[in-house]
């Protein structure tokens, strides 16, 4: 707390209203802070933690074929739902001025990737296209945002100056080859965390690296999960240089070939889940009387712990996430750290940027048992280091006066005053995310939504599973809108970042 | 008013020239119009109590300092005649990771269909490339045809946004500032090309001396207001440089 306080005072005059933010999302936070049961319950955390160590230092693969085919695996998935995700991303994109799009595309990016697989699971089971229709349903919300937001903001001149033409000639010779490059380089982002996404579809069981990953974990083969681990981490940090554009086709192909998006769907069963399942019991029976009593109990039993659950942990994850992030930023910042060092700092804040949240809870729970603690470190460190990576990155165009203070004055002086709105700006982009990933990682056992969520899929009341996912995906939403409504009325950087 | 035999005075080759423009009006006739009106730029009256008429087949150079209200009148005009003038306008607004064929083309998507437009995004049709090289030789870019805007020089891409707005192919070519980033020479041989092309013009030139050579009308601003109308004929440069001082 003592970084956000000496900054508040520091600057109480000339950055009231951003101040102002950062002093209500701190209270906020140590208030869920103190509501989150954040304790270490294992008896010896410091006994798993060290073979983990040791499973880090001596990596073992067991089975060469499995382990490529996963890897393969992993990178099918994301090849195939990048593309379809694109292409509908893309279509969206052109329509996206209109408020039914711009609602239908917040909707289907606020369910998780791992909520959608488990609605294809109950209907295509552990399928190709279950996974990727469960990664390109959200990553074409995504996209279609990201796509619409960026040709609303390409330069209008080149388009005013034509005499009328038709809009469709008109976007394909000025708004898109004008957004082009932004396209690209958001896509070949968006791609590296569809990688990422793909990798955790294996814990819900489908044959990717995360499915190795859970059960070596789960089952204390330290060494073979960190050879899994580290596979994870070259593939991402290889990506610039395999990951080319005249390679794509052949890619793609060669993803279509190794996993064939052909499923045996039973479609009496598809069509049963879609329009009986997840219709409420009571409504399904034909008791309507008791539909009250059904949400009510859904209501007080599950959803509203799950949403106050999922509250607190995202709140309680931003401040954390904003303290780690301002502790790590000069890790990657010219002006504390030079050459090495820098590039050893830079390292570390990457790859806690490659390794997904969703991971780090798992391998904290394993740690530290069942609180909230693990998902809170692990939203912390996974969001922490992004935001730090860029906010470092960012300071290198600050450039200070040749007589400059050095050490904690330099930071406290000159550097973060003059980074905070950077800071604050990029913390906003990463609450929706933190949210998102609260909600999912009740999964694991958290009680958040995605915990009453799982339990239901479990259970086979698909009908309380899509409600709460409704309101999941609602929740999500109203996030989403109050960051950028926050970002506007602070005049943050509203333009699509790659985060 | 206009004197319309001062056109083929200066220039007597140049209304029998026209390659393309359609040229379906009489002489003389008003194209715009302004009587009493106040332009304003981004809310703010820039220009005042404007009172001119431009009349089919005068070419008129508007001059006077920069932030006179040259462009917000010439914006004006473009709006009253929309879809007859070809534009050019001070901020190029090319796209400039596009060829400079892609660029001057782009003149001319309101007279194809959107499956041709497209097609020739991914290659180029015959026909305009032929079209298009040709004008371009004559500006001196032919060698660039394939090149993308944004490496070109601030001159060629001046050029290249004179291309487009000629390709448009309209009887009024409406150019603020058109030649600003060009040295003598080659202005001229610009300034040379649009007038055979079009037979009417409005061009804001701050070179007085191109204002004389290639126009029949001289209107003076200062300060938003019309100090100045007069027939090039009637007025030497050093008169026109009292504007300015």
């Amino acid at each position: 707390m003592s970084i956000s306080s000496a900054h508040e005072f520091h600057y109480r005059t000339a950055l009231g209203p951003l101040s102002r933010t950062a002093a209500l999302l701190t209270l906020v936070g140590v208030m869920a802070l103190l509501l989150a049961d954040i304790e270490i319950i294992s008896p010896e955390p410091g006994l798993e933690l060290t073979r983990m160590g040791l499973g880090l230092l001596s990596p073992r693969i067991p089975d060469q074929y499995v382990f490529v085919e996963a890897l393969l695996n992993t990178l099918s998935f994301a090849f195939q739902a990048m593309a379809l995700a694109t292409l509908i991303g893309f279509l969206l994109s052109l329509v996206y001025r209109l408020a039914v799009v711009r609602a239908f595309c917040a909707f289907i990016r606020g369910i998780h990737e791992l909520f959608w697989a488990l609605i294809f699971l109950q209907v295509m089971g552990l399928s190709t296209l279950t996974g990727v229709l469960a990664l390109a349903i959200p990553y074409a919300g995504i996209l279609a945002k990201i796509f619409g937001e960026l040709f609303e903001e390409v330069s209008p001149q080149p388009r005013n100056n034509l005499l009328v033409a038709d809009h469709i000639s008109a976007f394909f010779y000025t708004t898109l080859p004008l957004a082009w490059r932004s396209l690209c380089a958001y896509c070949s982002y968006r791609f590296e965390c569809m990688v990422r996404s793909s990798v955790i579809l294996g814990f819900v069981g489908l044959p990717t690296l995360g499915f190795y990953l859970e059960s070596a974990l789960r089952e204390g083969r330290y060494q073979e999960g960190a050879a899994l681990l580290y596979v994870l981490l070259l593939l991402i940090a290889t990506l610039r240089f395999w990951l080319r554009r005249a390679l794509l086709p052949v890619y793609l192909l060669a993803a279509f070939l190794l996993l064939p998006p052909v499923v045996e769907v039973s479609w009496d069963g598809a069509w049963r889940f879609f329009t009986v399942d997840i219709v409420p019991a009571p409504l399904r029976n034909n008791s309507q009387a008791q539909l009250w009593s059904w949400l009510t109990l859904l209501w007080q039993q599950q959803l509203q712990p799950g949403v106050i659950n999922t509250l607190i942990l995202g709140m309680a994850a931003l401040l954390v996430t904003a303290m780690f992030a301002l502790l790590c930023f000069p890790l990657n910042s010219p002006h504390f750290v030079r050459g090495w060092s820098r590039r050893f700092g830079d390292a570390f804040l990457i790859i806690g940027r490659t390794l997904p949240e969703y991971l780090l809870a798992f391998v904290g729970l394993i740690v530290l048992g069942p609180s909230m603690l693990p998902a809170l470190l692990a939203l912390a460190l996974h969001n922490g280091t992004i935001v730090a990576h860029l906010v470092g990155r960012f300071s290198e165009s600050l450039s200070l006066r040749q007589d400059a203070v050095r050490g904690v004055n330099l930071y406290f002086y000159e550097v973060l005053p003059r980074m905070f709105r950077q800071f604050l700006a990029l913390l906003l982009y990463r609450w929706e995310v933190i949210m998102r990933e609260s909600a999912i990682l009740g999964m694991l056992g958290f009680a958040t939504l995605g915990f009453y969520i799982d339990s239901a899929f479990e259970e086979f009341r698909f009908d309380r599973a899509a409600l709460l996912i409704i309101c999941s995906a609602l929740l999500n939403m109203l996030a989403d809108a109050l960051a950028r409504y926050w970002r506007r009325r602070l005049h943050l950087n509203t333009t699509p970042e790659t985060l | 008013m206009a004197n319309e035999a001062g056109v083929s005075q200066i220039n007597p080759s140049v209304t029998d020239a026209q390659t393309g423009a359609q040229r379906a009006r009489t002489s003389g006739e008003v194209i715009a119009q302004f009587k009493g009106q106040t332009l304003y730029y981004q809310d703010r009256p820039v220009v005042r109590d404007l009172n001119f008429s431009i009349h089919a087949g005068e070419r008129v150079a508007l001059v006077g300092h920069s932030g006179a209200g040259k462009s917000t009148v010439l914006r004006a005009l473009r709006q009253q005649m929309q879809s007859e003038c070809a534009w050019c306008p001070q901020d190029a607004g090319l796209v400039p990771m596009l060829s400079v064929y892609h660029n001057i083309y782009m003149g001319a998507l309101h007279r194809h269909g959107v499956f041709y437009n497209l097609a020739n995004l991914v290659r180029p049709w015959r026909e305009p490339w032929q079209q298009v090289r040709k004008l371009s030789v004559e500006l001196g870019l032919e060698h660039l045809l394939s090149q993308a805007v944004e490496q070109l020089s601030g001159g060629q891409q001046q050029r290249t946004a004179v291309a487009r707005a000629v390709f448009q192919r309209q009887p009024i070519f409406l150019g603020d500032e058109p030649v600003s980033a060009l040295d003598a020479f080659q202005a001229q041989q610009v300034l040379e090309f649009i007038c055979k092309r079009h037979d009417s013009l409005v061009l804001s030139l701050h070179d007085t001396g191109q204002a004389l050579r290639f126009c029949d009308r001289i209107i003076g601003l200062v300060e938003g207001k019309v100090v100045l109308d007069t027939p090039a004929l009637d007025i030497n440069q050093s008169d026109l440089q009292a504007l300015y001082q």
